[in-house]
């Protein structure tokens, strides 16, 4: 018996979902920039021939607005050090600190939510209690207590942060796991045989992963301000690193005198956040199995 | 004279109503309140009723989805224990069922081979890739479907091929009962004919015995030799074919066929 | 009957633009409802039998688009503004859809769902609509009618949720009524009461377009039949006419594969090979001729047209079984 029907879709789902989310010219605007953002970061320090903290004596004044003719183009910061670097090491951190905070996030929030909704029952109502517990407990406390104990270093920063953040990913993901729980093709495998973590890996994950990425993308400007905001209160990253966070608070304090040192990081922090919005936006839209 | 392959003793279940109250017993409804039958091997029954008459629960009560709050369930003369899951895993190789929505019963993000896969993986255990390959291409011809079919994903298919997947991942692994709940009723009319007959070319091939559910007693008569109609989660008539649909002994039975409408012309007035 | 017709649809067509393309759900349909009539359109998913009457309400999804020509009693439906439609659509024209779960507003009483079509266009006083709602219920065989106007409807089961759309469709007094798929998700049983409120709507002279799936449905209801395939009309026929003698091979196989209780049980099934084409599937020739036993050459490379072959009879094919000789 042959198949007279037209295959719809190139590959599976996730080609499906790709062809969409091209289609959608913000989203895959603010993708473009977000990649040059990144390559920026990576490569932008290399392009300026000064160092990072390299204080420059040479200029009139120490900080100096952005001009070509002395090679800092974004001029310099109340310490004499070149703005352009600082910004780019700056993005490369922040960036760092949101990716590594939301798969942190990510991978404990989803094994727990999923595991949490397939299970059911007293299972399900213990771990989300467990949830509802920590929730309740006064963040930004711990994270001082933490900063004070083990000092201000990056890897603690994202830690704490992603500890926070998986509680949230793990309440979504149980919701939809829970959903996906009733639905044949699970009750399909459970007549397989097959046991529940297998179920749980093979058939609830995946099809929770839509949901995962365009919350996961909405996620990493939240963590991005958070962190920008301990910097803020001077908990944030430690010299000589910096953050766009710090940049944003140290321009702040100039603000007057040399309005560059606020303008250009947070530029740079606004179109960050902006793009993952608007990417974030495209996903849920391309991801959206009701749209097929 | 042998037990029959499977049967199913005064089985009641219940499920809770509503939240569960500080105090008192939660309401709850009675799905099915005491129903007996059995299924001999390579036999065919099929368990008719309107919504509200418990036919689901039977077979999800059989397959271990909902515990039975008394009553027994026997394979071959043995007790069976549905709900313990470890017990149970011996049980599937042998026990299949294909569901009635054709593309919810496949993993939208698995491809048709894949589902069956992992269906032959499960029930059978690891086998070499090339062997497993054949099965599989071996069991999407059985059910007419190419085997390059297998590289579909399920919206990619129509719904009766869905349902052949369906099909072929339940069978792949002969086991000696399929359980079928409302398996054509989401399908085209059209289709319909072509499953139904399918159904009853794979279970006379390979000697499977037929649970089949459904509220179509047409097509119920087509595919089983045995009936059994029940109501409001009781077990009304159970009779042979010929014997039901002639001279139905009871009024529900009678109000049932009465009510079909044949696609006939009916001279009016 | 020499009477204008009720709704004369002519060539209509119903396409959806989408990303991968426009897809025709329904291409050059011409048929009318005459005053009184029981025309049953049957067909299967894809046959765009749904289509062809969202268009003539003007409910068509925002990226679909009617082409051609829908008149009721004159008045043109395709392309006419809210305003113009909304003057047929309730007083002339009600629908009543599949599942009365979606087609009754969850949180408003049966009352005000009977009584809110014919407030809001003033047409009578709220104690008139009062009246008119325990009628409508009445006509639908719903005992205790004033209990009921208190309830929600899902408090009421499947079969009156049904029956209480059929009197809500009834409120506005319409000529014709569209039912679409109305007894797909009912019980057997409940079935038949909703298609017995049916048939006592009809004596009444309200004419009814009947859409569904189910042959046997319309065999016990229907004055005519339509038979669409794939977005085209194939057959149109009497229904006496129809079930004796199917003149479209896609019409007979129908009729062959359905299972009956009058047959012989052991007997197999006659199925139709193959499935009907997906919306947007590029066909040309006949859209059957792929699953067709008696296709040639001609009818895979030359789409049929419509042609009338008897009295009242109109069949879309190049080698319809004949009229001859058969009972």
């Amino acid at each position: 018996m042959t198949d007279a029907g037209v295959q719809i879709g190139g590959g599976g789902l996730w080609a499906d979902s790709w062809q969409r989310l091209r289609r959608n010219r913000a989203a895959v605007t603010a993708l473009g920039v977000l990649v040059a953002l990144i390559v920026a970061a990576i490569v932008g320090p290399w392009l300026s021939p000064y160092a990072l903290d390299h204080v420059d004596w040479s200029l009139g004044a120490l900080a100096t607005p952005p001009a070509t003719a002395h090679g800092h183009w974004f001029g310099t910061d109340s310490n004499g050090r070149d703005l352009f670097v600082r910004v780019w090491a700056g993005t490369r951190v922040s960036l760092l600190v949101a990716l590594l905070a939301t798969a942190v996030s990510l991978v404990i929030g989803v094994a727990w939510g999923a595991t949490a909704g397939y299970l059911g029952g007293r299972a399900d109502n213990w771990m989300m209690r467990f949830v509802d517990v920590l929730y309740a407990l006064p963040y930004m406390f711990f994270v001082i207590i933490l900063t004070v104990v083990f000092g201000r270093s990056l890897w603690l920063i994202f830690l704490a942060i992603g500890a926070v953040g998986w509680l949230t990913m793990a309440r979504i993901v149980r919701g939809q796991a829970l959903a996906l729980r009733h639905r044949e093709f699970v009750e399909a495998a459970i007549a397989l045989g097959l046991p529940s973590r297998r179920i749980i890996a093979r058939h609830i994950v995946p099809n929770v992963l839509g949901t995962v990425i365009v919350y996961a993308t909405l996620t990493v400007p939240q963590v991005i301000l958070f962190e920008s905001f301990l910097s803020f209160l001077g908990l944030g990253v430690q010299e000589p690193l910096t953050s766009l966070g710090r940049l944003v608070a140290e321009g702040a304090l100039e603000m007057e005198s040399a309005p560059w040192l606020l303008l250009v990081p947070s530029a740079v922090l606004a179109v960050v956040l902006v793009c993952l919005n608007f990417l974030g936006d495209g996903l849920r839209d391309a991801l959206d199995p009701r749209q097929r | 004279m042998t037990a029959p392959l499977l049967q199913v003793e005064r089985l009641v279940v219940r499920y809770p109503l509503g939240k569960p109250r500080l105090f008192g017993p939660r309401r709850e409804i009675e799905a099915l309140a005491g129903v007996s039958l059995d299924i001999a091997e390579g036999g065919t029954l099929g368990v008719v009723g309107e919504s509200g008459s418990g036919k689901s629960t039977l077979a999800r009560a059989v397959l271990g989805f909902v515990k039975p709050l008394s009553g027994e369930i026997r394979w071959r003369g043995e007790l069976l224990d549905t709900t313990d899951k470890a017990r149970m895993r011996p049980m599937r190789r042998v026990m299949q069922v294909v569901f009635q929505d054709p593309f919810g019963s496949l993993d939208p993000r698995m491809t048709a081979g894949a589902s069956v896969f992992e269906a032959l993986e499960a029930l059978e255990g690891p086998a070499s890739r090339e062997a497993a390959n054949e099965r599989v291409a071996a069991v999407f011809r059985e059910v007419g479907l190419d085997p390059s079919f297998a590289r579909r994903y399920p919206h990619e298919l129509s719904g009766g091929q869905c349902q052949r997947v369906a099909i072929a991942r339940a069978t792949v692994a002969r086991p000696q009962l399929l359980i079928c709940d409302e398996a054509v009723s989401a399908l085209d009319v059209s289709v319909q004919a072509q499953i139904v007959n399918l159904l009853r070319d794979t279970c006379r091939r390979h000697g499977m015995a037929l649970l089949f559910i459904s509220h179509n007693l047409a097509v119920v008569r087509h595919l089983c030799a045995d009936i059994a109609v029940l109501c409001q989660g009781r077990l009304v008539e159970r009779a042979g074919r010929e014997q039901l649909f002639s001279a139905p002994r009871d009024p529900y039975t009678q109000a049932l066929l009465a009510a079909v409408p044949e696609p006939r012309p009916i001279a009016r007035a | 009957m020499s009477a204008a017709p009720l709704l004369d649809i002519r060539d209509l067509g119903v396409e959806f633009a989408t990303p991968q393309g426009t897809v025709r759900a329904v291409t050059g349909v011409s048929l009318s409802v005459a005053t009184g009539e029981c025309l049953a359109i049957v067909g299967e998913s894809g046959s765009g039998k749904t289509q062809l009457f969202m268009a003539c309400l003007g409910l068509l999804s925002d990226n679909g688009r009617a082409v051609g020509s829908a008149r009721y009693l004159g008045t043109e439906l395709i392309g006419a503004s809210e305003t113009e439609l909304n003057r047929v659509r309730g007083v002339g024209m009600s629908l009543v859809t599949q599942d009365p779960l979606n087609s009754l507003t969850p949180h408003l009483r049966i009352e005000r769902l009977l009584t809110e079509g014919v407030l809001d266009r003033g047409l009578m006083s709220a104690a008139e609509a009062g009246q008119r709602a325990l009628e409508a219920l009445r006509t639908v065989g719903i005992t205790e009618p004033e209990a009921r106007l208190r309830h929600y409807p899902h408090e009421l089961s499947g079969g009156m949720r049904q029956r209480v759309a059929i009197a809500v469709a009834l409120m506005t007094a319409p000529k014709l009524l569209v039912a679409d798929e109305p007894t797909t998700a009912l019980d057997v049983t409940v079935q038949a009461r909703v298609l017995d409120v049916l048939r006592s709507l009809r004596a009444t002279g309200l004419a009814i377009v009947l859409i569904t799936h189910d042959l046997g449905v319309v065999a016990g209801i229907a004055d005519r039949v339509a038979v669409m395939y794939a977005g085209e009309l194939v057959e149109t026929a009497p229904a006496a006419g129809l079930f004796a003698a199917p003149a479209h091979p896609y019409t007979a196989g129908l009729l062959a594969s359905v299972p009956r209780l009058s047959d012989p049980a052991t007997l197999r099934l006659a199925a139709i090979e193959g499935q009907p084409p997906r919306p947007g599937e590029i066909v040309t020739g006949c859209p059957f001729a792929p699953r067709c036993a008696s296709a040639s050459e001609v009818c895979r490379e030359v789409a049929p047209r419509l042609r009338s072959i008897a009295s009242g009879r109109e069949v879309a094919c190049h080698a319809p079984f004949s009229q001859e000789g058969r009972v």
